[in-house]
């Protein structure tokens, strides 16, 4: 196997996220199990019989939620990055289990661009872009407001342009 | 092709028979429902004393429940067929429906795709059929499917050429012929028993009786019947014999199941560029496929069909029932399980290439995805094996010969299968196509039209950098949405990768000397 091809491997995609995507990754994996947290703590306090059983797992989901906030969003920082060149939309996500997807201009379908309410604290958005194929959607997450909004006019602006019904 | 003036074309109605249709349907289901809930009140026995113990008055409540219900849905079924329209211009293809809130639907001609027809067994009678026309979008709820519900047989076949009759693609006849590319062979009938519909029925075979026989209050007493056949043999004995016989009625099952499915199957190719698949013994159905929409085929053998030699071929097309993907399995099949080289000759015909890709050889994968699956089957298999031995160490006799027994059949089972799924792995190009093959319980061929890949995938865990692996994907419109390639070597993936579609991935690939082959995690 791959004799006389010296190590192949994919480059990593030109652009990082914004910065303050790591904020806003470590604000939604603590809210993500601040809620079960705090339920199974308040049932614990009310439920007399399995009261050790109920706060022992609130700690547990509790622990879980703050070691995953230290450690993933800095890590996924490290790991995350994009690129859209005139051919192709090229990024890369994940951190034990990584991803690259890469998809031409000329099969991109829809390009939104959405910001939940938490993205809204961090001046973040997400610029989604899907092809035909039902397992394609490449979803850039973390970039700053005014950035996403210029990519999502370019990546429509260029859509436009190639015809075709990208299947 | 001229096009009649477009608004001139008048509207039609589907068959006014559905009103006969629906009355039977209706007084079919009030006899089955309340014959046996009327004989359950008045406490007759029909089979033993005949119907004359039966009450008049039950009777005459029957029939009259009977009718009233025939009445109600043939008079359902005249409002649907005074309120139903359709017609097909030269743009549009309109279907006027609802009994309460109108609902317009309407489908631009260009985009259909499929047109099927089916004829379950009470239509058939009839001479009607229903028609599906679905368009190639991936939507939500069914939005893009035009349902007649029915029309009369002519008026089905009329449809199905109209719509899809399209001039032939530009470039002059194309390689590959015309006509029919296969036709059923009773001998296939032995592929049928060998899959999972066999156990399943076994099962049901098994338990049917007993549940049935809980229904009337006599479960105990089958069971004191079934266990005085016995007298005098083992409980093994017994469980052998009753085991074998549910496996041959599962078996027989199975083989009635494929009959009703694939009888008079034919798969034949339309001038126009359509394949079409016809098939079924109760309920007939007719499914075609643009060819413009395949984007190759999926030889699929699932472990009974492959011991046996044999593989079924999946169309990989666009627009084929994303309404309904439960049932899609079945729609997409061109060629019931046959024999191998069988198939390899329909799908090359199907692809109109001179040798299917699907017989090509492949490149093999590093020993590390072998390595990889051991663990898997292992550690799957292992599970139940400390259980078990866990309860043996706590409670002893009956669960150590269980423990032993277990880990000497599953262990090596699953190190067997693990093998066999790694030497199912290959890749490789083979003329247009780009082929990927894994599996083991389904081993599945794909053998995907390389202009048809919009996009590459390319996933790598923690355990996979450190063994130089990777999985990759090519995305495409059709089919499953993405094809994996699992576990290859990550420098002959990539290039695998950039080779087979010219352009797209090469600028994101660097060479470098072959120092640290993984690569950096961050940075």
């Amino acid at each position: 196997m791959g004799e006389g091809q010296g190590a192949v491997r994919l480059r990593p995609p030109a652009n990082r996220v914004n910065e303050r995507a790591v904020g806003w990754w470590r604000a939604t994996l603590l809210l993500l199990t601040a809620a079960p947290a705090a339920l199974l703590g308040l049932l614990g306090a009310f439920v007399e019989p399995a009261r050790w059983w109920l706060l022992a797992s609130a700690g547990a989901v509790a622990l879980a939620g703050l070691v995953c906030a230290a450690v993933l969003p800095a890590w996924w920082y490290r790991v995350h990055r994009w690129e859209v060149t005139a051919e192709a939309v090229h990024l890369r996500t994940g951190a034990v289990w990584q991803e690259w997807r890469i998809a031409p201009m000329s099969r991109i379908q829809t390009v939104d661009t959405v910001r939940g309410p938490l993205e809204q604290l961090f001046r973040l958005a997400t610029v989604t872009v899907t092809t035909a194929s039902s397992r394609g959607a490449l979803r850039i997450e973390g970039l700053d407001q005014e950035v996403a909004a210029a990519l999502a006019e370019r990546l429509t602006r260029i859509t436009h342009q190639t015809p075709g019904d990208a299947t | 092709m001229t096009a009649p003036p477009g608004d001139q074309e008048p509207w039609r109605r589907i068959d006014r028979r559905a009103m006969a249709v629906a009355a039977l349907a209706m007084g079919g289901l009030g006899v089955g429902a309340g014959a046996p809930a009327l004989i359950g009140a008045t406490g007759a026995d029909p089979f033993t004393e005949g119907l004359g113990d039966v009450p008049a008055w039950a009777l005459l409540l029957l029939s009259a429940g009977v009718l009233l219900l025939a009445a109600g849905g043939a008079a359902v079924e005249y409002l649907r067929w005074t309120r139903t329209r359709y017609r097909v211009g030269p743009e549009r293809a309109e279907l006027h429906t609802g009994l309460l809130l109108l609902r317009r639907r309407s489908l631009a001609r260009e985009r259909i795709r499929t047109v099927d027809l089916t004829a379950p067994p009470l239509l058939r009678v009839f001479g009607l059929v229903k028609v599906r026309i679905g368009t190639g979008e991936h939507s939500d709820g069914g939005e893009s499917t035009l349902r007649l519900h029915p029309v009369s047989r002519a008026e089905g076949e009329r449809l199905r050429r109209l719509l899809l009759d399209r001039p032939a693609p530009p470039g002059g006849p194309q390689a590959g012929r015309d006509g029919e590319l296969a036709r059923l062979d009773l001998r296939w009938a032995r592929y049928a028993p060998l899959s999972f519909v066999t156990p399943l029925l076994a099962v049901g075979a098994a338990g049917g009786p007993l549940q049935a026989s809980e229904w009337f209050g006599a479960q105990g007493a089958l069971i004191d019947w079934v266990g005085d056949r016995f007298q005098g043999a083992g409980a093994a004995r017994a469980v052998t014999v009753i085991a074998a016989l549910a496996l041959f009625a599962g078996a027989i099952g199975s083989i009635g199941v494929w009959a009703e499915l694939w009888w008079a199957y034919r798969l034949v190719r339309e001038p126009g560029g359509t394949l079409r698949v016809r098939r079924g013994l109760l309920t007939t159905r007719s499914l075609t496929i643009e060819e413009r929409r395949l984007r190759g085929v999926d030889l699929v053998e699932p472990l009974g069909a492959r011991i046996g030699g044999a593989a079924r071929i999946d169309a990989v097309a666009t627009g084929l029932a994303t309404d309904d993907s439960a049932r899609s399995a079945d729609l997409t099949t061109l060629l019931p399980a046959a024999p191998r080289a069988l198939a390899d000759t329909v799908a090359a015909r199907v692809l109109r290439a001179a040798s299917s890709p699907t017989a090509a050889p492949l490149t093999r994968h590093p020993k590390a995805a072998l390595g990889r699956r051991l663990r898997w089957a292992t550690g799957a298999a292992a599970l139940p094996v400390a259980a078990l031995t866990a309860l043996a160490c706590l409670l002893g006799p009956p669960f150590t010969p269980l423990a032993v027994a277990v880990a000497a059949v599953g262990l090596p089972a699953a190190a067997l299968l693990a093998r066999e799924a790694y030497r199912s792995l290959g890749h490789g190009l083979a003329g247009d196509y780009l082929v990927t093959r894994s599996g083991v319980l389904r081993r599945s061929t794909v053998a995907l039209q390389r202009g048809g890949v919009i996009g590459w995938t390319v996933r790598q865990s923690l355990f996979q950098r450190r063994a130089g692996l990777v999985t990759l994907t090519a995305t495409t419109a059709a089919g499953a949405g993405g094809y994996d390639v699992r576990d290859a070597d990550q420098a002959e993936a990539l290039t695998f990768a950039a080779e087979a579609v010219p352009g797209l991935l090469e600028p994101f690939l660097t060479r470098e000397p072959a120092a640290d082959r993984p690569p950096a995690g961050g940075a």
